[in-house]
């Protein structure tokens, strides 16, 4: 995977993950130039899309669009599924997930792709295993506060 | 107030701003306290503040003052603070920035922690914004935790050593001994970073693909273990055992028993076994037959193997998904060529994609139906591709267009069904036609000769219903001018004759040269068809000569020569008017300059002062009685009245055949100011009983000609 884009009904931003070198000026041009193409499909077309010299794989979950830039030797279907489970990570970790979650939260958004996902391909193949690391990782983070405010993060 | 919430106020007040212009005045606040914060002394807010930033980057707006605070917080013993600090370096640094190097001994130091959270936060930063330069230093260390740490780190070390791989390929090395000794793990994440590192590995090195195929029997093995086991909770998805290990290790199959018999062998079996036990009604089982069809038809599998991969994506383009589909026409596309009577079973299948609602599906569909074009189905396909082009989206028209033109010429099974074809593209898409139909048509009909009158029926039918697709206009016009004569006769064995009078048929003819839709050329083509008919018909001369002589006026420069030259031949060439305008014959037709003529040129005498004299030869052919030479002035205006033309008589009638003797015809031209001139030269004879003419232009004369 080259970089995957997550950006709302009107094109806003909401979470990119860059696993190529390229300039900021470089990101905000394919950035923007995708999420105009990716807007402008209709609701029927198909979830892949050959965009310069790169697959696009795209889903649609309520008001988020999950963008995401493959190589040719990548296959799209299992993308998708790649996809879905970020999302049942998401809604698993902030309790039936919506837009607002990940606007609010976005670092942790961040973590948790960062738990699945590394350079670009899965780390791990066991939703459990991904959530269950996230967990420990949270309470980490907890204990090493220098304040004594204690949060749940787990809804 | 907790530092988190204090972010996610921010946010809020962000988000609440009306117009750009007061959130870019709340970012300029944030931003400058919390330039503020970075520079104090550590109070346990800085990493709130660099998460604060971060939201501000996303956004759009600058945020470099933050590298150096990534740098500061990774270094932190702190683990909230590291975690926010290596976020903010990967979406800060990238490679290209100096900053990046900072923070490689702290990724050194990171690597070797005693918490395996701090060591994952390491190698993720390192595997997904690492330079060549970090990878080279750090490699060793990578290699250390391939081969010695929990499977939790090593899944993690796998995929950061894919990262170093890309970025170094050399130090591939290092790592293929380790990334061996992974298969034999139980741990899912484990073996699919080990199996996505090989694949990296093999892809890059010759000699490590060699050493790899050795592994093939153990890939089989665990590939096995995943299609034929049991219900495994950990790992099912949509009733497929962990389909993403699955479709790495197909992958990696491919690779290894690419051009490899014996690699190819060992895993036939398992190919067939996937293929079958797969249930493909969910994306996850699709995904994995998808990668096992690539495998299949990229090694050297066996013909039932094969077919039955063709067979799976037969079942695709039938599958209510529509990915499925696409993904299905993209492989079928790649086979086409290689499998072709596989693939035709399924062309009811693709014929019925050409009317799925998405462009793409359709494109694909299109691309493969005219792939599998083939002299049995070329009646029943171009029916459906015709039908398709009526409501094809604009971008598919002209490939659409091309497509039809080059599969009728290979396969029309009789000329008329390839003239109706043509003749049925032009009027439903005629503007979306390349520009070489209109002479490809012309020609086509011109060889046709029983169905002259066919097509010159249908053509004029054409051509009073709507005048608007220029090609078709001017197809038409130039067959009413070679073949009027049989739409005049009113009767026609294949088709309802039209009974029409000489006027009509010039009256169509005018509509077209009047009409603000007709392009110069074709005017062109309409007024040589009003001419040509004056040799084809008896009533009503005076009024093509007046047609003729209005268009010598006419302000386009082409149209105007082409009226002159006209007048002229009623004028004072009026006994060479048959023989120029006479049916256009069988042979050597060449509409471009050049062809046999090209000898004009040859033997060119070079006298002092004013005069040229040119040389016709004609080898090869007999020139009959009706030898002419018809020449005229091509000119920037008007024919240059300084300049003047004297025809002298042929120095025979005859030209033998086989280059035995040539004719010459002597033509002065006077050109006493010196005017730059270009001529038109048209040769008229009779050549073993058909009339010829050929063309050719002269754009120079040789300088010291004058």
């Amino acid at each position: 995977m080259q970089f995957m884009l997550l950006f709302s009904r009107q094109g806003k931003l909401r979470l990119q993950k860059w696993y190529v070198p390229l300039s900021d000026k470089e990101k905000k041009k394919i950035t923007r130039e995708l999420v105009q193409t990716v807007l402008a499909r209709k609701p029927k077309m198909c979830s892949f899309l050959e965009w310069r010299d790169l697959k696009v794989v795209y889903k649609r979950y309520a008001s988020l669009y999950f963008c995401c830039a493959i190589e040719n030797q990548d296959n799209e279907l299992i993308t998708l599924e790649i996809i879905h489970r970020y999302v049942e990570l998401l809604d698993k970790y902030f309790g039936s997930v919506c837009e607002l979650d990940i606007i609010f939260n976005f670092e942790k958004a961040y973590f948790i792709l960062d738990e699945f996902l590394l350079g670009g391909e899965a780390q791990d193949t066991s939703k459990k295993n991904v959530l269950k690391a996230i967990e420990q990782a949270d309470l980490l983070a907890e204990e090493n506060r220098p304040r004594q405010f204690f949060f749940s993060l787990l809804s | 107030m907790s530092p988190s919430v204090r972010l996610q106020e921010m946010i809020r007040v962000i988000r609440g701003a009306r117009t750009q212009g007061e959130e870019r005045g709340v970012i300029q606040r944030e931003c400058a306290a919390i330039r503020a914060q970075f520079r104090q002394a550590d109070n346990g807010t800085r990493s709130h503040n660099l998460a604060k930033l971060l939201y501000v980057h996303m956004l759009g707006y600058p945020a470099h003052f933050g590298q150096m605070e990534c740098v500061r917080l990774i270094a932190s013993p702190r683990y909230n603070e590291k975690r926010v600090g290596y976020l903010g370096a990967m979406m800060l640094l990238d490679e290209k920035q100096d900053a990046s190097l900072l923070i490689t001994n702290s990724i050194k130091n990171d690597l070797s922690h005693s918490s395996q959270y701090v060591q994952s936060l390491a190698l993720c930063t390192l595997g997904c914004m690492g330079s060549a330069e970090m990878c080279r230093d750090l490699a060793p260390e990578i290699d250390r935790l391939l081969r010695a740490s929990n499977s939790y780190i090593k899944k993690k070390a796998a995929l950061c050593a894919v990262h170093i791989v890309r970025k170094v390929p050399e130090l591939g090395e290092l790592f293929t001994p380790a990334s061996r000794s992974l298969l034999s793990e139980k741990n899912h994440g484990v073996l699919h970073g080990a199996v996505v590192l090989i694949t990296e590995l093999c892809e890059r090195n010759p000699e490590t693909l060699e050493q790899f195929r050795k592994a093939v029997p153990e890939l089989v093995q665990i590939m096995k273990g995943l299609v034929m086991s049991g219900y495994s909770p950990e790992h099912n998805v949509a009733g497929i055992s962990d389909p993403f290990l699955q479709v790495r290790i197909l992958r990696l199959l491919r690779i290894l028993g690419r051009n490899n018999e014996t690699a190819s062998d060992a895993v036939n079996d398992l190919l067939a076994q996937v293929a079958t036990n797969t249930d493909s009604s969910k994306t996850a089982g699709s995904a994995v037959l998808y990668e096992t069809v690539l495998t299949v038809m990229d090694i050297k599998s066996e013909s039932g193997l094969r077919v039955l991969a063709v067979n799976i994506l037969g079942r695709f383009l039938l599958n209510n998904d529509r990915n499925i589909r696409y993904i299905s026409m993209t492989s079928l596309q790649k086979i086409v060529q290689t499998d072709h009577n596989a693939v035709q079973r399924h062309r009811g299948t693709i014929v019925d994609c050409l009317k799925d609602q998405d462009a793409s599906v359709k494109r694909r569909a299109l691309e493969l139906s005219l792939a599998l074009v083939s002299a049995v189905n070329i009646r029943s396909l171009m029916k459906e591709l015709l039908l398709f082009l009526s409501s094809c989206p604009p971008e598919l028209r002209a490939h659409t267009t091309s497509g039809i033109f080059n599969a009728a010429e290979r396969y029309a099974p009789s000329q008329r069904w390839h003239i109706d074809t043509i003749l049925h593209v032009l009027t439903t898409a005629g503007g979306d036609v390349r520009d070489e139909t209109v002479p490809n048509l012309i020609q086509l009909i011109t060889t046709a000769t029983e169905l002259h009158c066919y097509t010159v029926h249908k053509l004029y039918r054409a051509l009073i219903a709507d005048i608007s697709v220029q090609s078709l206009v001017q197809v038409a016009c130039w067959c009413i001018g070679e073949y009027g004569d049989l739409l005049l006769r009113g009767e026609c064995e294949e088709t309802e004759p039209v009974q029409v009078a000489e006027d009509d048929v010039l009256d169509a003819l005018e509509t077209v040269l009047q009409s603000h839709m007709s392009s110069p050329a074709t005017r062109g083509f309409a007024l040589t068809a009003t001419m040509k008919l004056s040799t084809r018909i008896t009533h009503n001369v005076d009024r093509i000569r007046s047609i003729v002589s209005i268009y010598g006026s006419c302000i386009d420069v082409e149209l105007q020569q082409r009226a002159v030259e006209y007048n002229a031949l009623f004028k004072k060439y009026d006994h060479m008017r048959y023989p120029a305008l006479s049916t256009t014959a069988l042979g050597p037709v060449s509409s471009t300059a050049g062809g046999d003529l090209l000898d004009l040129l040859g033997g060119l005498d070079v006298t002092p002062g004013e005069t040229r004299s040119y040389h016709v030869t004609r080898p090869g052919k007999t020139l009959g009685p009706n030898y002419r030479l018809f020449m005229t002035f091509v000119s920037h205006s008007h024919p240059p009245q300084s300049v003047q033309l004297q025809m002298k008589a042929p120095s025979g009638d005859v030209i033998p055949a086989h280059g035995l003797g040539q004719v010459t015809q002597t033509v002065l031209l006077n050109n006493p100011n010196k005017v730059s001139l270009k001529m038109r030269v048209r040769v008229c004879y009779t050549s073993q009983d058909f009339v010829c003419q050929d063309t050719v232009q002269i754009d120079s004369f040789p300088s010291p000609a004058w």
